[in-house]
C-alpha cells in the first residue's frame, strides 16, 4: 500500500486495539461483549495485514502463536464452565455482591468474556490469513 | 414506524445487491443491507446486537471485496431464461404456502411469550452479577451454546485450511 | 403483523437471488441476505412495545425490557454466519482459481 495508508494505519491501529479491549472487558456492565470485542481485535490484526502486507503481518503474531491462543482460549472457557457446573448448588458464593455496577461485580463473566474474545478473535485472524496466505501462495 | 422504512430501504438495497452487472459494486450494495440491519436492531431496542453486527458487516465487506477485486470477470449470461424463472418462482410460492400456515400460530408483534426469560430477567443479576443480562445469558445460563458456536469457528478455519492448501505435494 | 411480511418479502429476495443466479458471488450475496432475514425476525418476535434494552441501570428501576434469549440466540447468529460466508468465499476463491470463471454452468466439466 502507499505511504498514506501506512502512516495512517501506524497512527490508529492501538486506538482499534484498545477499543476492542474495553468493549471486551465491559461487556457486563453496558452492550459489547466477548463476542464484538473479539472480532474488533480480529479487524485490527487483518488492518495490519492488509496495509503491510503479509510478511510484517506474519511477523508480529506467528502462526503457532495464532493456535496456541486459540486453543488457550476454548480450554479456559471450558475449564470455567466445569467448575461452574460443578458448583452449581452454592452459585450465590461466586457473585461478588459488594460493590455493584463494577467490573469486578461478578467473578466469572470477565473471565468468559476474555476467553471468548481469544477464541473469536485469533479464529477469524487464523481464518482471514489463511485466506491471503494461500492466495498469494497459490499464484506464484 | 423507523422499522418499517428502514425494511423497505433493506429490500431495495436486496434487489439492487442481486441485480447490478457490477460485482464490487453489488458487494457495496449487500454492505447497505448489513449497516442498516445494524440500525434496526438499534431500534429494536438491541444494542449488542448493533455493534456485533457493524463489526461483522466491515468484515464481511473486506473478504468479499478481497475475494471480488483485481480478477477479470467475464459477463455471465443467463441462459432459458423463462425456465429458471419459473421454477425459481414455483420454489418461492412453496415456501409462501408454509409461511402462510406458520404465520398464524406466531405472537403478535409486540407482546412476545416471556415463560423462560421472565425467569431470566428476574434472576439474571442475582445470580450472575452481570447488568447486561444478554452476556449473562449468552455466557452463562446458555454457556454450551456459546462453546459449540465456538467449535464451529475452529471447524471453519480448518475447513478453510483443508480448502485452500497448495494441492500437488505428492509425487 | 405487516412487519412480519416485510421480512418474509426480504428473505423470499435472498432466496430467489441464491437459487437463480449464476454466478457464484452472487448466489453468496444471496444468501447473506436470507442470513439477515432470519437474524431480524427472530429479533422481532422478542420485541415488546414500548420496552427497553435488557441492561440495568445502577440509580434507576428498569422495567418492561425486551426479551433477553433471543438477542442472546441471535448474537451467537451472526459470528457462525461470519464463519459460514469466510468458507463459502474461501471454496469460490479456490474454484476461480481453477476454472478461471464464477460461473457456475461452466464448473460441471471434469479439469485434471
Amino acid at each position: 500500500m502507499t505511504l498514506i495508508v501506512k502512516t495512517i494505519t501506524r497512527l490508529t491501529i492501538g486506538i482499534i486495539f484498545i477499543y476492542g479491549i474495553y468493549i471486551t472487558l465491559q461487556g457486563h456492565l453496558g452492550p459489547g461483549g466477548g463476542f464484538a470485542g473479539g472480532v474488533i481485535v480480529a479487524l485490527s490484526f487483518i488492518h495490519i495485514l492488509l496495509a503491510f502486507g503479509k510478511d510484517v503481518g506474519m511477523r508480529k503474531l506467528t502462526q503457532k502463536k495464532v493456535l496456541f491462543l486459540m486453543s488457550l482460549g476454548a480450554v479456559v472457557f471450558l475449564a470455567a464452565a466445569v467448575f461452574n457446573f460443578t458448583m452449581r448448588h452454592n452459585q450465590e458464593a461466586y457473585t461478588l455482591h459488594a460493590e455493584k455496577f463494577r467490573i469486578f461485580s461478578s467473578l466469572f463473566m470477565p473471565i468468559y468474556d476474555i476467553a471468548v474474545c481469544f477464541m473469536i478473535g485469533t479464529g477469524l485472524y487464523a481464518i482471514f490469513l489463511a485466506l491471503a496466505l494461500f492466495t498469494a501462495e497459490n499464484k506464484e | 414506524m423507523e422499522i418499517y422504512l428502514l425494511l423497505i430501504f433493506m429490500i431495495v438495497a436486496a434487489v439492487a445487491a442481486l441485480e447490478i452487472k457490477d460485482l464490487i459494486s453489488s458487494v457495496i450494495a449487500l454492505s447497505a443491507v448489513g449497516l442498516s440491519l445494524s440500525l434496526a436492531f438499534l431500534v429494536l431496542k438491541a444494542p449488542n446486537l448493533a455493534i456485533t453486527q457493524l463489526v461483522v458487516e466491515l468484515l464481511c465487506l473486506i473478504l468479499l471485496i478481497h475475494a471480488t477485486i483485481k480478477k477479470d470477470l467475464p459477463l455471465v449470461k443467463d441462459g432459458r431464461w423463462l425456465f429458471n424463472t419459473v421454477s425459481t418462482l414455483a420454489f418461492v410460492a412453496v415456501f409462501l404456502v408454509f409461511i402462510y400456515f406458520a404465520l398464524k400460530e406466531l405472537p403478535v408483534f409486540g407482546m412476545p411469550i416471556m415463560r423462560v426469560s421472565g425467569e431470566y430477567l428476574d434472576k439474571g443479576f442475582s445470580l450472575t452479577g452481570a447488568a447486561n443480562i444478554v452476556t449473562a445469558v449468552a455466557l452463562k445460563f446458555r454457556g454450551l451454546d456459546s462453546l459449540g458456536e465456538t467449535v464451529v469457528i475452529f471447524v471453519s478455519a480448518i475447513g478453510v485450511l483443508a480448502v485452500m492448501r497448495k494441492v500437488g505435494k505428492i509425487r | 403483523m405487516e412487519i412480519y411480511l416485510l421480512c418474509l418479502v426480504l428473505f423470499c429476495v435472498g432466496l430467489y437471488g441464491a437459487v437463480r443466479k449464476r454466478n457464484l458471488i452472487k448466489i453468496i450475496i444471496g444468501l447473506v441476505i436470507m442470513e439477515y432475514a432470519v437474524n431480524l425476525f427472530l429479533v422481532l418476535i422478542g420485541y415488546r412495545l414500548q420496552g427497553r434494552a435488557p441492561i440495568l441501570a445502577s440509580d434507576q428501576q428498569v422495567l418492561n425490557m425486551v426479551d433477553p434469549l433471543v438477542q442472546s440466540m441471535v448474537m451467537t447468529t451472526i459470528v457462525i454466519g461470519l464463519a459460514l460466508i469466510m468458507l463459502v468465499v474461501a471454496i469460490a476463491v479456490r474454484i476461480y482459481e481453477k476454472y478461471g470463471t464464477f460461473d457456475i454452468t461452466k464448473i460441471r466439466k471434469l479439469r485434471g
